[in-house]
């Protein structure tokens, strides 16, 4: 008994056409069970005389209660009405009043949606705030009002109903419409003069039509459920079968004859389901394109990976004073298509105290490799590691508590993108002193007084008003000294920073750096810097691993890696980032196809 | 904070105004004639006029509205055509039952669509298909359908709970719960399964944020992972389902209660509504709107609570 909320636009993004729609529609099994069902529920309520000779208002004392027989197939009800003939004419009634509640509700709700949508200003704010007050009303009460005002009439108030339901149309027209009309295409055609209604008709109606189709498949379902629960209660048109009425007739039967509750119990459960199961699985339709449409280019990176490039390390691993030695890592993600692989057999190491540059590209596996190190790979990620060999334990095929001991405590991590890796619903300080206490065992004021010094020293200036900020009240630049804060509260021994200064402004970036520079140097640790920068490699790392499409193509020491980078991958990459590099163009040939596919691979796509 | 109570209260109280003068409205334009209904088809003329007066329905639209919201604003709501009994003495009487079943529904929805779908989102596979499962079954059954199963099964067929009748708090508190679990569990059933779905959606939503992955990488444990941290972020979207879902809540108590023969406001509505006695609608129009207002800011008040966005923003 509920109005439906209004659906969550996301959807409206990447619509398909109609006609695509409908077919991957009909490729669903649920979808097309449901639809199946419905056609078949429909005929039976159409062809009602046809299936029964019986008159669903025939009353008749000597067949109260009958039970089944030849005459009555599901017996009689209470005054002696045959249930099967109720049944079928009761079908009629639901689904005529559920059609047209919806058939009300979308002619209010989607004009006055699009108008508001479109043009905002006045007709907005008070059709908005009427949407509002319309939904905080319980539907039934209205309805029993309606009722009461004029008259017991089923259809009445089913278009009543239509009316307390255009709110959810109306909020999801309109907030579709405002996301599609802020669009490049749409202001386009605006300012090329086209008119009001062929932009609305062209360019805002295709995108509302799918969400609106799978609201229109639940408020079906919702009209049923309301008008039955009204008959239920004994309003509504007296003479005319419907299945809220049977339910009605069979409660007051219900100690002799509770199997009369089992038909229209059935029939109306079956209908709503179809309805919403038929709803989610437009979405589901919808979604899918969404998903599709990113496909090819994954595949592209799944080929790339395969065609290792044979990689040229200058050293073996496993020195004597490695902080972590990691071999032959793989890491892939279960696809429709089969596994894909983005780490394909990566191998390195860091010694204490030093800095090891991890670079690539977009896509070439470096993030996924720092996340398998911390053990934050998604769930659904598959690994396996010859080793992970850390401080001289194996960490390999350790649970996410015996990892716990690791993570914050001894290995850290500094992440990209400042801003989204703060908890916005808590103060800095409580997420800072978090693992502080936890960790290091410290009391609250211990851990509070730690962590404002640890503040101080990553250069924040006031330190106590930053300590009792959210993170939506401090600055991104903030935001990153505030992760470092918090990646090296516990003295851990390797850092792993994932592009630190990528989403920084380029004055900041320089100042980050720095910072963690001097922290590694303080405490020694050993680092894993991740980036694509050369400019960043040069600055602070003291060795170098190059990866490509998810395996490490050259190691080095960085002073080597530059004077002679021996992977033709690795002297594209210096071209493109150092200052006195040649042209691109002219090492076009130099650079493998499969470099020129990862390159395209947009960043946001990997499952880093 | 105290402008934006002050803000919501008074959005409240003009829509309570809205619906009740909106519902006056309504009911004078209705068709049938409560007067003679009230004396009955014998009456003479006499007595309809006398009654008419006795009513007031013999002054304006606008003069009766009036009278009746100066009263209203007083506390006094009228009395029932038809018993004569006061309304605000009625509705006194009628409101703890009412509510009993629709505030234990909302905690059974807020509390078991957390419960299922922090699981889900956690645990995902089979639970997770349950889950969704129970999503599609909770918006397909009605709960007065649901009541009915409830009644006939656990109520009769089993006896382990009462399936009619209320036991006030104040009689007995054992005898309360009882009386008040299969009402409140079948009223809740669609709103635990709507709120689960949205509960799960937000915390595989948030499970994926770059926030938990970094506070896993700081070694915390699972728990304030997941409890702490993500169902915090979690809650907001819930609690505005849930909001939502407190009023059809407040519909439904009307058609639970006619099953469980609870004596609530929501079966004085259907009477009175049959019957078209303006002053009970009206009065349990009044309460039932004021009910969801009260709630909802509340509710308001929760999600200001958990966002500091719009705490201190």
């Amino acid at each position: 008994m509920t109005l439906p909320q209004p659906e969550a636009t996301a959807h409206t993004a990447a619509v398909p056409g109609r006609a695509g729609l409908l077919r991957r529609l009909l490729r669903s099994p649920v979808a097309v069970t449901c639809l199946v069902l419905l056609v078949l529920i429909s005929l039976a309520g159409l062809f009602a005389p046809l299936l029964t000779g019986q008159d669903p208002a025939h009353t008749s004392l000597t067949d109260s209660l009958a039970p089944m027989s030849g005459k009555h197939p599901l017996g009689g009800d209470g005054v002696g009405r045959d249930v099967l003939a109720r049944l079928l004419y009761g079908t009629r009634t639901s689904l005529l009043g559920a059609l047209l509640a919806v058939a009300v509700a979308l002619v209010i709700g989607v004009p006055a949606g699009l108008v508001a949508g479109y043009y905002r200003k006045w007709f907005d704010a008070v059709s908005s705030w009427l949407a509002n007050l319309l939904m905080a009303v319980p539907a039934i009460i209205v309805l029993l009002v309606v009722m009461s005002a004029v008259g017991q009439n089923t259809y009445i108030a089913m278009a009543v109903f239509g009316v307390l339901m255009s709110p959810g149309v109306f909020r999801l027209i309109r907030a579709s419409v405002i996301s599609v009309r802020e669009e490049l295409y749409v202001d386009a055609a605006r300012v090329s003069g086209l008119a009001d209604p062929r932009i609305i008709r062209r360019h805002i109606l295709p995108v509302v039509q799918a969400p609106t189709v799978i609201q229109a498949a639940q408020m079906l379902g919702l009209g049923i459920v309301i008008q039955s629960g009204l008959e239920f209660l004994g309003l509504g048109s007296a003479d005319q079968a419907s299945w809220g009425s049977m339910l009605n007739d069979a409660f007051a039967n219900i100690y002799t004859r509770p199997v009369l509750m089992v038909w229209p119990g059935v029939a109306l459960a079956v209908t709503v389901a179809a309805f919403g199961l038929l709803g989610n699985a437009l979405r589901d339709a919808l979604d899918g394109s969404a998903v599709k449409a990113r496909r090819p280019r994954g595949a592209a990176r799944k080929r790339a990976a395969e065609k290792k490039a044979p990689s040229a390390t200058h050293e073996t691993s496993g020195a004597d004073d490695a902080l972590l030695v990691l071999e032959g890592l793989k890491v892939s993600y279960p696809t429709a298509e089969g596994e894909k692989t983005v780490v394909g057999g990566v191998s390195l190491t860091v010694r204490r105290g030093e800095v090891l540059g991890l670079v690539g590209e977009s896509g070439s596996g470096k993030s996924q490799t720092a996340f398998a190190v911390l053990g934050l790979l998604p769930r659904e990620a598959r690994v396996s590691s010859g080793r992970l060999v850390f401080d001289g334990k194996e960490l390999a095929g350790l649970g996410r508590a015996e990892m716990n001991r690791y993570r914050g405590r001894r290995i850290a991590y500094v992440p990209q993108e400042p801003m989204s890796n703060l908890d916005p619903s808590f103060r800095i300080g409580s997420q800072l002193v978090e693992p502080v206490r936890r960790h290091l065992g410290l009391s609250a004021a211990e851990a509070r007084a730690k962590t404002l010094g640890l503040l101080e020293r990553v250069g924040i200036a006031d330190p106590e008003r930053v300590f009792d900020s959210y993170p939506h009240q401090i600055s991104g630049g903030m935001a990153q000294r505030v992760l470092i804060a918090g990646a090296v509260s516990c003295e851990p021994d390797l850092l792993i920073a994932d592009e630190p200064t990528t989403a920084l402004d380029v004055t900041v970036q320089a100042e980050v750096l720095d910072l963690i520079r001097s922290l590694q140097r303080e405490r020694n640790m050993g680092v894993i810097l991740v980036t694509h920068d050369f400019g960043v490699v040069a600055d602070i790392c003291d060795r170098v691993t190059v990866m490509q499409t998810g395996a490490v193509v050259e190691s080095a020491p960085v002073r080597q890696l530059f004077a002679e980078p021996r992977h033709p991958y690795t002297r594209m990459l210096l071209s493109s980032t150092l200052e006195d590099a040649e042209p691109r163009s002219a090492l076009g040939p130099a650079v493998p196809a499969s470099v020129a596919t990862s390159m395209n691979t947009a960043r946001q796509e990997g499952p880093a | 904070m105290i402008v934006f109570l002050v803000r919501r209260i008074a959005a409240g109280l003009v829509l309570v105004l809205v619906i009740a003068t909106t519902t006056f409205a309504l009911m004078g334009l209705t068709g049938s004639d409560p007067v003679r209904q009230i004396v009955g088809q014998t009456a003479t003329r006499q007595q309809v006029a006398a009654k008419s007066a006795e009513l007031g329905l013999d002054q304006s639209f606008v003069a009766r509205y009036g009278h009746w919201l100066s009263d209203a604003v007083h506390g006094n709501l009228g009395s029932s055509w038809f018993s004569g009994e006061s309304v605000t003495g009625s509705l006194a009487n009628k409101l703890p039952v009412t509510l009993s079943i629709v505030l234990a529904a909302l905690l059974l929805a807020a509390v078991l669509s957390t419960v299922l779908g922090v699981a889900a989102a956690v645990r995902r596979g089979a639970l997770d298909q349950l889950v969704q499962l129970l999503a599609v079954l909770g918006f397909a059954v009605p709960s007065f359908l649901v009541a009915l199963v409830f009644a006939v099964v656990i109520g009769v067929d089993l006896g382990w709970l009462p399936a009619t009748g209320y036991v006030p708090l104040a009689d007995s508190a054992g005898g309360w719960l009882k009386s008040i679990t299969l009402p409140a569990l079948s009223l809740s059933v669609g709103a635990i399964a709507a709120t689960a779905q949205q509960v799960r959606g937000s915390m595989v939503d948030v499970l994926r944020a770059d926030y938990v992955r970094t506070l896993r990488s700081r070694g915390i444990s699972e728990r304030s992972l997941l409890f702490r941290h993500a169902l915090r972020n979690a809650a907001p979207a819930a609690l505005t389902v849930l909001a939502l879902q407190f009023i059809g809540l407040v519909g439904g108590a009307v058609v639970v209660e006619k099953v469980f023969g609870l004596n609530g406001i929501g079966s004085q509505a259907t009477t009175a509504g049959s019957q078209g006695d303006t002053p009970v609608v009206m009065g349990v129009v009044v309460v039932m709107v004021a009910l969801v207002v009260v709630v909802n800011i509340l509710m308001d008040l929760a999600y200001g609570w958990l966002n500091p966005k719009v705490r201190v923003g």
